[in-house]
């Protein structure tokens, strides 16, 4: 049997096109390697029977010269995307046993594609944490944990996705980024996370966290696959009002696009107290990799970063209490036995949803509150239109930015939970783009001296993924591993 | 005449002011695609967003958006070109998303005003603001001793609140505002009106005071469902309230029921208990922008509006300012008349609309336009009431009996026998019958007792079994007397 571990989307596309091996015989490679890895707890749902009927229709159309782009590719899908028949728990008690009767847009696009689903990935409660510890099917072990022989977080929310595809699980995964849930677990899985420009991907039966910042995209092992799967991701959807009508590109055109001469802007204020010396010394070299490349690299300003975080944690917990409200035991879910509605309500909410999510409900709920309303939530919208500002000022002297992922490497399970700033601070650099609906892209670009992998982030324009991916590739080109 | 309550110590003032909620009438829901068809099962017309599935997301009903901005034209308001949808955050079971989704700093409409007539004189009745909004679910507390159960079919239909300025200051002109609001929205269409399903309720707001002072804490009365119960909660609520003040107590700002069995109102929540609903805009959907050239198309296709056609009725056919409000109230009456009228009188056709046309329609219980009522039908009748063929009052008397038959007028009166006498010398030689069988009667009438002359005409009538012209008869009869 292939060792089908190591493979890119790309070169198992070309495998399959060139009949090396078959979908089938991938797919029961992924499903034996998930089977031996269970103690890594990627996945909250297998769905091995479907992946094998899958791959067998994607064998048949292999055969029959109908292959559809991501045809006969086992991928991971966050438990964030509702699935037609598959149990999808967004990580939550509260939605335990929840089967949906209707398939979100990214998971049928991708299925339309040809893609596979293993099963279902374990995620933060509600897409609610940076190290995939608040999920109610338990802690996702990052892989690399093993370099240093500790029990390392993947990062998160999409811990499980990125776990996933680090440890060889899949080619490929899901995952959702609401203030950095796809770029900081893959920084902290050696991985490269892509989320593209709010509104590229359909919202559309992917379980609301915060509503003006969610936004679909894949973790995967190289920038190649990363756009070969935001391709299948992306459409404009008319069941999400959001959903962008701007013209989608072929991605893979990143592959033709030129850095030289580009204009790489390096935000002063990324620069923040607290990054650890070895990120700062791989975001040295990656500003090299992009002078030798023949681009320009410029000092920027975007004033008001260190607003972005405080703002963040206003805002998502804002929509967030609005958008957990349906979950109250009284048409699906979990419901906790009660004396009366109140009642009901108390304890299924009490009972069903986590600490985490609880802690976000009520900042969300106080700083919607009448009399907290002005000095809090709208204050927030105020920054962040500044913050956008900020973007879009710089924007006027360079063409990408770049910056670190993570102010640190993957830490260990247990670290960071008394203090939940201290958590919180894990998506100091994430946020900003996120707040700005703007694509940004994690690349692997080196190890500290533990070895364990350090991501840089380039942040682009609206709608111009290519450019990012571009970018991502010249890193990819000039980190020499 | 103002509206006075009269305490035990002081004259006192109301000042009402009304919120409406109005259903669009629209086949699918404000925000998904489920029917919006009334009395169908319990839960068969849900749609993802209307049950509040993970996921789902809203997505606006463009013709519910042209219907509000119909509404706001022809209540001569000003139409927002960009406005917000919000979401209203509280928990009830019937409230499927835990958060209402509405307009609430910035509505689709802005103000405006309508007239109504009171004893003849016009008043301009402000409008504060219309916005969208999504209706709640229905529970059902009557299924089952233990448990209550939800019906989500209402759940996301479109509704209209329109909020007028407190600008009433009676029971009647309540009334007669929420009729004038629900005839417009008849006329172009937006909502159908039917307060019975619930398609048209108010929340009203009221207050009193004395002349010259301030306005006075308010309270609200949820949810009144017919124009009569409007009426009679106003008239009980503000002599609450003056009762309370004339005892030295004050007003407490609150939320209060209309209990129609027992005709008063009660405290439903004061406003310490009232919900924090944390407005926020709704993220799931961008600010909704009207554009001037939409403003425009549909102010194009604003029909006639009852102020209008009865400006023209008036004009047109010369009705008294009484007559054209009844008569254009209902936009299918107003067309009705139009046809009828016709190469008709119009004193007369309006007389037989607001008469026999009127109470038939009462009896059978339904509208001009599902009554299946053809001018014709109504109007072949009128005409041998003018030709004289039949009396008016002959006419009166079989009408229920003639609009259940297929028959034209002249077949059914035909078949009836109930053809006129008009004939001069038959009628004078009934007359005379009656003077020679009452000589004593003849001499007091022309010795001054005029009131004799309808006893003639009555055995006149009575003697022509009720065939006999009544018009000629009194032109003969007079003759007779004078000779």
């Amino acid at each position: 049997m292939n060792d089908f571990e190591n493979l890119s989307i790309s070169s198992a596309i070309e495998g399959l096109a060139n009949k090396n091996f078959t979908s089938l015989e991938l797919t029961e490679f992924f499903i034996k390697k998930i089977e031996k890895n269970k103690d890594l707890n990627c996945f909250i749902t297998s769905t091995f029977d479907k992946a094998i009927e899958m791959a067998k229709i994607s064998d048949q159309k292999i055969k029959e010269n109908e292959a559809r782009p991501l045809e006969g590719i086992p991928i991971g899908m966050k438990d964030l995307f509702c699935t037609n028949g598959v149990r999808t728990t967004a990580g939550s008690k509260i939605l335990e046993n929840f089967v949906p009767f209707y398939e979100s847009t990214v998971s049928n696009n991708l299925w339309n594609s040809g893609a596979i689903m293993l099963g279902k990935t374990n995620m933060d409660e509600f897409a609610m944490g940076s190290a995939n510890t608040t999920s109610f099917f338990g802690n996702v072990k990052n892989p690399l944990g093993s370099k240093v022989n500790k029990e390392l977080v993947p990062g998160g929310s999409s811990g499980g996705s990125a776990s996933a595809v680090s440890s060889g699980l899949c080619l490929g995964s899901t995952g959702s980024d609401t203030g950095g849930s796809i770029r900081q677990p893959a920084s902290f899985c050696g991985l490269v996370g892509l989320k593209p420009t709010y509104g590229r991907c359909s919202r559309f039966g992917m379980i609301a966290f915060a509503s003006s910042l969610d936004q679909a995209g894949p973790i995967t092992k190289t920038v190649e696959d990363s756009a070969l799967m935001l391709q299948a991701m992306v459409s404009f959807d008319k069941r999400d009002s959001t959903s962008s009508r701007q013209s989608i590109p072929d991605f893979s055109d990143f592959k033709k696009l030129s850095i030289k001469g580009k204009r790489i802007g390096i935000p002063k204020e990324y620069m923040i107290d607290g990054l650890n010396s070895d990120i700062k010394k791989i975001w040295d070299s990656g500003i090299s990799w992009f002078k030798s490349e023949g681009a320009e690299i410029l000092e920027i300003s975007l004033p008001h970063t260190k607003s972005a975080l405080p703002t963040y944690y206003i805002i998502a917990p804002a929509e967030a209490s609005a958008n957990l409200a349906r979950y109250d035991g009284i048409r699906y879910g979990f419901r906790h036995n009660a004396d009366d509605l109140n009642d009901l309500y108390q304890k299924t909410r009490g009972f069903g949803f986590g600490k985490e999510v609880k802690r976000r409900l009520m900042i969300g709920t106080y700083v919607l509150s009448a009399g907290y309303y002005d000095a809090y939530y709208l204050k927030a919208l105020k920054v962040r239109k500044l913050i956008s500002q900020d973007f879009e000022d710089s924007f006027q002297k360079c063409d990408l930015i770049l910056t670190p992922t993570t102010p640190n490497v993957a830490f260990a399970i247990g670290e960071k939970q008394t203090n939940p700033i201290e958590m919180y601070l894990n998506d100091v650099l994430t946020v900003p783009a996120s707040l700005a609906g703007l694509p940004a892209i994690s690349v692997p670009s080196g190890f500290n001296s533990e070895k364990l992998p350090i991501g840089l982030q380039l942040i682009g324009k609206p709608f111009d993924e290519i450019s990012v991916l571009a970018a991502g590739a010249v890193i990819e080109e000039s980190r020499g591993f | 005449m103002t509206y006075v309550i009269e305490g035990k110590k002081d004259s006192w003032q109301v000042v009402l002011g009304l919120e409406v909620h109005a259903q669009i009438s629209s086949k699918s829901k404000l925000f998904s695609v489920a029917s919006t068809n009334w009395g169908s099962d319990p839960n068969t017309q849900v749609e993802l967003v209307d049950c509040g599935m993970p996921g789902a997301l809203p997505v606006i009903n463009e013709y519910c958006v042209d219907q509000a901005v119909l509404t706001g034209l022809s209540l001569n308001a000003e139409i927002k070109k960009m406005s917000i949808f919000d979401r209203k955050n509280y928990f009830y079971p019937d409230l499927p998303q835990g958060y209402q989704i509405s307009q609430f700093e910035h509505p689709i409409v802005g103000r405006g005003h309508i007239n109504i007539e009171i004893e003849g004189k016009v008043k301009k009745i402000g409008i504060t603001r219309l916005h969208l909004e999504q209706d709640a679910g229905k529970s059902l507390h009557d299924q089952d001793i233990k448990n209550s159960y939800i019906d989500l079919n209402r759940s996301g239909c479109a509704l209209m609140e329109i909020v007028s300025e407190p600008d009433l200051s009676s029971p009647i002109e309540a009334a007669e505002y929420v009729k004038k609001l629900r005839s417009i929205l008849r006329y172009i269409g937006s909502c159908d009106g039917n307060m019975e399903k619930g398609n048209l309720r108010a929340d009203v707001n009221v207050s009193v005071k004395r002349e010259g002072e301030k306005l006075g804490t308010r309270c609200e009365i949820k949810n009144v469902n017919s124009i009569k119960f409007i009426q009679q909660a106003i008239e009980f609520e503000a002599k609450r309230q003056v009762n309370i003040i004339e005892n030295g107590e004050k007003i407490i700002q609150e939320t209060r029921l209309f209990d129609p069995n027992k005709c008063e109102t009660r405290s439903m929540r004061s406003k310490e208990e009232s919900h924090d609903y944390r407005y926020f805009p709704d993220p799931d959907l961008p600010p909704l922008i009207i554009s001037d050239e939409k403003v425009i198309s549909l102010k194009e296709k604003l029909p006639e509006l009852p102020d209008e056609k009865k400006d023209r009725f008036m004009r047109e056919f010369n009705l008294s300012s009484y007559d054209a409000e009844v008569i254009v109230n209902d936009q299918g009456i107003a067309n009705f008349f139009e046809k009828l009228v016709k190469g008709r009188d119009s004193k007369v056709v309006t007389n037989w609309i607001t008469g026999e046309v009127f109470s038939y329609l009462k009896k059978i219980n339904k509208d001009i336009k599902n009554s299946g009522i053809a001018p014709e039908k109504i109007g072949s009748l009128i005409d041998l009431i003018v030709d004289e063929t039949i009396s008016n009052r002959q006419a009166k008397e079989v009408f229920e009996e003639y609009m259940k038959s297929m028959d034209d007028a002249t077949t059914f009166i035909e078949k009836k026998g109930l053809v006129q006498l008009s004939d001069q010398s038959e009628i004078y030689k009934i007359i005379d019958k009656v003077l020679s069988d009452n000589p004593k009667m003849v001499d007091d009438y022309k010795n001054g007792k005029d009131k004799l002359f309808g006893f003639f005409i009555g055995q006149v009538m009575k003697i022509s079994k009720g065939k006999a012209n009544p018009k000629l008869v009194n032109e003969l009869l007079v003759k007779r007397l004078k000779e």
